[in-house]
């Protein structure tokens, strides 16, 4: 089997929710580089509380792994996995990939595609096939099971794919303001009120001539 | 975007900074005097014989926080730089575009327009208050001809012509500036500007006072991805950092300029607060230097409309919103970089 990235080309698989999210905001964040305090510090910390935790446990026939490392040349990702369960069934052990999140379920399937492509990750570096998954929300504290269908395993296939144009651009597309805007913790750094690239800044100098 | 931008400045001799968790800790003699957490403060300015922890500069450079060294007189001898971060591609635009005679003068059109209308507004708020005075002459006359500056540059495509203006508002604006000082006049006497050394009080005051700005506006282009050395309107100078000259020039008049005028006009200064050395070098005592401080950082603090983005913000944010303005300016977001223009 070929594969179609070499490790060079291997992108966060945490953009793929971003680019889901607005691909600006993902241009933002990984190609300005733009920095946000409270979207990385409180992540990046996060992070690092579970990561602390141990390295795994077992319990009943789980053993639950902790930052689990993650790639795929298939996908074009690498990243962790916040916890990757492994179901005994007779003597085989089956991944089962569990993500954290903060908040509550979302409309959209950003966490679902960022769940599959984990799974994709792991059948990739374990030779296994993956059905399903869980994410587990912080704010109503319940775990929900994913199953990675045909479906959701295309749109995770087409979000990598986008992701890498995206970033191959170097272009970082114009902002569109909506609704939405105002929960995005970059708002600040976009401006997308201001940053219309209408030629708002060149009247503005006009009138600073104004007394 | 940070909204904590107190910057932490120590001035106690001997004094050690250190990383406790996520707090700063700064201890004298192995007492802790002050803890603060990181991500509360925008940067650090060490005075003197001051001493920090590697983990503590490691620290502040991953939460872009900048640290700065200067002498106790404020000359700048050292910064804490982190693993280079930002964008390279807009650092290679700044570039490509520091090489284009029409693109540089773009930018530089627009950094001149900043300085030249707040320095017009430094005049107009003096005539403004001072009405009934009979020297106005030529405080108005001085802000007739940056108005006309201000034309004629808005059209201007030549570097060469660009500098040649800037040259001539710094010289009109400050040779009326003794005018705006209005009380201590005997003691605090500004004929023209000198820096190398500062000559006299006002030229100390001054000097002290674009050092810390310099400081703020230099770790607000560093946060924001460009590279404070590759200016516009300042020609490159090894040693130099051309583009924080270039983003100072809109702040020095309505921060700088103004909080000199202010602390001498209300007396929160005096001058038996300087010393001049042999060589006619003038220089600023601890308290009156803690005075500086303690008057810049609460200016920091006050909250500004800002005119392009149309929303209330602290002074202490401008640098870093002027900074993300020209990276959005560079990465094709804005046709021009719109700078921040007091009223």
């Amino acid at each position: 089997m070929s594969y179609s990235y070499t490790e060079d080309d291997l992108l966060p698989l945490s953009a793929l929710q971003h680019l889901l999210f607005c691909e600006r905001q993902c241009a933002l964040i990984h190609i300005e580089q733009a920095w946000s305090e409270n979207l990385f510090t409180a992540e990046g910390r996060i992070m690092h509380d579970r990561v602390d935790t141990g390295k795994h446990e077992t319990r009943h026939n789980i053993r639950s792994e902790f930052a689990v490392p993650l790639r795929s040349f298939r996908l074009g990702l690498a990243g962790k996995a916040d916890v990757v369960e492994f179901h005994r069934q007779g003597n085989m052990w089956h991944p089962f990939p569990v993500e954290f999140k903060r908040g509550q379920p979302k409309q959209d399937n950003c966490d679902r595609v960022q769940l599959c492509a984990q799974a994709i990750c792991l059948e990739e570096m374990l030779n296994v096939e993956i059905d399903g998954g869980a994410l587990f929300y912080g704010k109503i504290r319940r775990r929900q099971d994913v199953v990675f269908d045909l479906n959701l395993r295309k749109e995770t296939e087409e979000a990598s794919k986008r992701l890498h144009q995206l970033i191959a651009s170097g272009i970082t597309p114009a902002p569109q303001y909506s609704k939405k805007c105002e929960s995005c913790s970059l708002i600040e750094v976009c401006l997308p009120k201001t940053c219309n690239r209408n030629g708002s800044a060149g009247r503005y100098l006009t009138r600073a001539m104004v007394e | 975007m940070k909204r904590h931008l107190n910057t932490l400045f120590v001035t106690t001799q001997g004094a050690y900074l250190a990383k406790e968790g996520e707090t700063v800790v700064v201890k004298v003699d192995k007492e802790i005097r002050l803890r603060v957490p990181v991500h509360t403060i925008g940067g650090i300015v060490c005075f003197g014989q001051i001493t920090c922890s590697p983990y503590l500069m490691g620290y502040c450079a991953e939460q872009n926080v900048a640290i700065s060294f200067l002498t106790e007189y404020g000359r700048f001898l050292a910064k804490v730089q982190g693993p280079v971060s930002g964008n390279v591609l807009l650092r290679r635009e700044q570039y490509r575009r520091a090489d284009d005679e029409a693109g540089s003068a773009n930018i530089a059109r627009a950094v001149l327009t900043g300085k030249i209308a707040n320095c017009r507004t430094v005049l107009q708020r003096f005539l403004r208050d001072h009405q009934e005075k009979s020297n106005t002459d030529g405080v108005s006359h001085a802000s007739k001809l940056l108005s006309s500056s201000l034309r004629r540059i808005q059209n201007e495509n030549s570097l060469d012509v660009i500098r040649g203006i800037e040259g001539d508002v710094a010289h009109t604006y400050f040779s009326v500036f003794d005018h705006l000082i209005t009380s201590q006049k005997e003691e605090f006497s500004f004929l023209q500007r000198n820096r190398r050394p500062p000559l006299d009080k006002v030229n100390c005051l001054l000097s002290f006072l674009y050092t810390l700005l310099m400081h703020d506006v230099r770790s607000a282009l560093e946060v924001a991805g460009l590279d404070p050395a590759v200016g516009f309107l300042h020609r490159d100078r090894p040693g130099r950092y051309g583009l924080a000259l270039d983003m100072m020039e809109e702040f020095r008049p309505f921060l700088a300029d103004r909080l000199a005028l202010s602390l001498v006009n209300l007396s929160q200064i005096q001058g038996k607060g300087f010393e001049e050395k042999e060589n006619s070098a003038v220089l600023m005592n601890d308290d009156t230097r803690k005075t500086v401080l303690i008057a810049y950082q609460n200016r920091k603090q006050d909250e500004i409309m800002h005119p392009f983005l149309d929303e209330k913000v602290t002074i202490g944010l401008l640098f870093h919103i002027q900074a993300l303005l020209l990276a959005r300016h560079l990465r094709g977001d804005l046709d021009t970089y719109p700078p921040f223009i007091w009223k």
